[in-house]
């Protein structure tokens, strides 16, 4: 029966010119049509409206008139506000700070461990990258309220300094970029770690062992093989926490000061306190353009190495 | 035979989930403000009407007022501060009380609905829930240990830059809601708190930015637990959430005591109204909901548990003494003069205020 069934499926797939291999590319790519073309192509209308009172709080941009004639609205005002007030681009320029110096905080600290994982005999493995996983089991955003608990002026680690006497007044950390930089960095490490270890994991050791065999020292051996192999699953974690941390929104509001800018709380006080969603979305479009650079560079990286060539 | 049951038993889940509750008939959507009823209440509600009550909640006026202007929200009864209501009523976003629905109404506090008409002409749309001011909370022990004298009864305590800059040590929040904190800052200049100008909205800037260095946070609803956990001493503020904090600090037995003060040059009076959505899926069964809070004793259990001012007047019997007595809950006549209310922002006039607001914050 079910073998029938399947035969006359294929039979009126190949008729259609669909094919397994087709249908297997189409899912994604309708995936993709439907979760990021579509609400792309509605932010982007939005983004040429007029803000007004009423539901929806925008006009329509386009109309049919009753005669038949048919006009767009189309305005470039959002746009040119980003470009007249300068709190839009001190904000990108925030929020590509922030996310800089937590994706290199991030690395620093995530390579060595990976590192330490790839070298791990064979049977741990496993175990420490369901270590590295673990968080994961909890909601991100009851983890980054723990945070608050610890780094509050009355919380756990000013409790822990003080009383082993390294220092004598608590410090200043939650409200701060300090905090960001700490939610960021704990929240996304997993992101890092993991696309290093797969990197260092296929490395082949015996490349080691010919460089130890001609006389070279392990940290020579280290900068000169080890490093350069690994650093395509570098580049991948750096864009997985790069990207994600410039349009970060909810670390900087529980754990960060008043006074830091970003993007993420720029966007939600446009939509939110000014109501304008037409501005709203001329921002997130700009975030758009502003991220597709770095992934676009990524991807010839990833073409580069694909083809064997040194980089 | 299992294999059929389970298919039916996953139809049926799916059947679940594809009609929401907005399907289904004997139901009133409730969309309040979070830590903002005796939950007892809903349930005699529910008793009493046999409908059932689905209570959800939100914790500020712009995620529901987001959610109103995308349409379809689904809500019977919503709500939103009076000044939000306002514009939303212009937007269309509700639908006029049916008054022969709200008998209750007889209750209702005179001198409350007439300073909401402000808001809601002749009351058509929207019908009081519980009201407060905004001032300011401190930890008493904290301020007089850093100034015994502190003007703890003026705004001259936080806008004061000499003042305010002696508690920057311990902790200063203030609300991130422009249109009350820039509000406060033209009362305390001597403009007219509630202008619709651009250029007085702007005046606002110098006095907030003078005091910006010694505030830690603007946040609206994180002092609330930094004031009861002593991590703060210092914050502008809603009454009912300093109450509460008050409250928290007490429960905790750590020495903390929170106070609320309503200062005397005066302040801001403000005004969560029910309303009803234009395309509530059970509009007679949001009059019944609302007939029901209108009632003196139900609603007076509100103030209690959260101990802001209701509108009903006869409610004020079984208000608990203590709340009714206290002037910072139910100010006295001659403070009630001084306090002012503002009007909504028309679209620039907001425009100036989110402006001045996030220079202030980002500290430029």
């Amino acid at each position: 029966m079910r073998s029938r069934l399947h035969h006359r499926l294929i039979a009126v797939g190949k008729r259609l010119g669909i094919t397994g291999r087709g249908l297997a590319i189409a899912v994604p790519y309708a995936w993709l049509a439907a979760f990021f073309l579509v609400p792309f192509a509605i932010v982007l209308k939005l983004s040429f409206s007029e803000v007004v009172i009423a539901i929806p709080p925008y006009l329509p941009l386009f109309e049919w008139g009753e005669d038949g004639s048919f006009t767009v609205n189309a305005r470039l005002d959002n746009y040119i506000t980003l470009f007249t007030d300068d709190l839009y681009w001190r904000s990108y320029l925030g929020s590509l700070k922030i996310a800089a110096i937590s994706t290199a905080v991030a690395l620093l600290i995530g390579y060595p461990i990976a590192y330490g994982m790839s070298r791990a005999p064979a049977a741990w493995r496993p175990v420490l990258v369901v270590l590295v996983i673990l968080p994961f089991w909890t909601s991100f955003l009851i983890r980054v309220y723990a945070l608050i608990g610890i780094l509050k002026k009355e919380g756990l680690l000013n409790l822990a300094l003080t009383s082993l006497g390294l220092i004598r007044e608590p410090l200043t950390i939650l409200n701060t970029d300090i905090a960001i930089y700490i939610g960021i960095v704990y929240s996304y490490l997993p992101f890092v770690v993991l696309p290093i270890y797969a990197s260092l994991e296929r490395f082949d050791l015996t490349l080691l062992e010919a460089a130890a065999d001609l006389g070279c020292r392990p940290t020579r051996a280290f900068w000169t093989i080890t490093l350069p192999l690994s650093l395509p699953g570098v580049a991948a974690a750096a864009l997985l926490i790069f990207i994600p941390a410039v349009g970060e929104f909810v670390i900087p509001d529980l754990l960060g000061g008043s006074e830091t800018l970003m993007i993420g709380k720029t966007l939600w006080s446009e939509f939110f306190n000014n109501r304008d969603w037409p501005v709203a979305s001329a921002v997130a479009i700009a975030l758009l353009v502003l991220l597709v650079a770095p992934i676009v560079y990524f991807q010839r990286l990833q073409a580069k190495v694909a083809h064997g060539e040194r980089w | 035979m299992t294999g059929i049951r389970a298919f039916v038993a996953a139809l049926a889940a799916v059947a679940l989930l594809a009609f929401p509750a907005a399907a289904q008939k004997n139901v009133v959507n409730v969309y309040n403000w979070s830590d903002y009823i005796d939950e007892a209440v809903l349930k005699e509600f529910e008793k009493e009407t046999g409908l059932k009550v689905v209570y959800d909640v939100f914790d500020s006026n712009e995620l529901l007022e987001t959610k109103l202007l995308a349409g379809k929200s689904g809500y019977d009864v919503v709500v939103p501060s009076a000044t939000f209501m306002s514009r939303q009523i212009k937007a269309g976003v509700f639908r006029k009380l049916d008054m022969s629905l709200l008998p209750n109404r007889k209750h209702m506090w005179d001198v409350i609905q007439q300073r909401v008409a402000k808001y809601d002409p002749g009351n058509a749309y929207s019908m009081n829930y519980l009201w407060g001011t905004t001032g300011i909370g401190y930890n008493e022990a904290k301020i007089k240990q850093r100034m015994p004298n502190a003007p703890v009864d003026s705004w001259t305590l936080v806008f004061d830059p000499a003042i305010i800059s002696k508690f920057a040590d311990c902790g200063i929040h203030m609300l991130d809601a422009p249109d009350e904190m820039i509000a406060a800052a033209l009362k305390h200049i001597g403009e007219d708190p509630a202008s619709q100008d651009p250029k007085v909205i702007e005046k606002a800037l110098k006095p907030l930015q003078a005091i910006r260095p010694h505030v830690q946070k603007f946040h609206s609803s994180e002092y609330i637990n930094a004031l009861a956990n002593g991590d703060i001493c210092l914050a502008v503020g809603w009454s009912g959430d300093i109450f509460q904090a008050g409250n928290r600090a007490k429960e905790a037995k750590k020495g903390v005591e929170v106070t609320y003060m309503l200062p005397k040059e005066g302040a801001q009076m403000w005004f969560d109204q029910m309303a009803v959505p234009a395309d509530a899926p059970h509009p007679l069964n949001a009059h019944r909901f609302i007939n029901y809070m209108m009632k003196p004793e139900v609603i007076a259990r509100s103030t209690n548990v959260v101990q802001y001012a209701n509108g009903n007047k006869d409610s004020q019997q079984f208000v608990d003494k203590e709340v009714l007595a206290n002037p910072s809950v139910y100010p006295t006549t001659e403070v009630m003069a001084r306090l002012y209310t503002i009007s909504p922002l028309g679209q620039k006039a907001q425009r100036a205020a989110t402006s001045v607001w996030t220079k202030v914050k980002a500290g430029k």
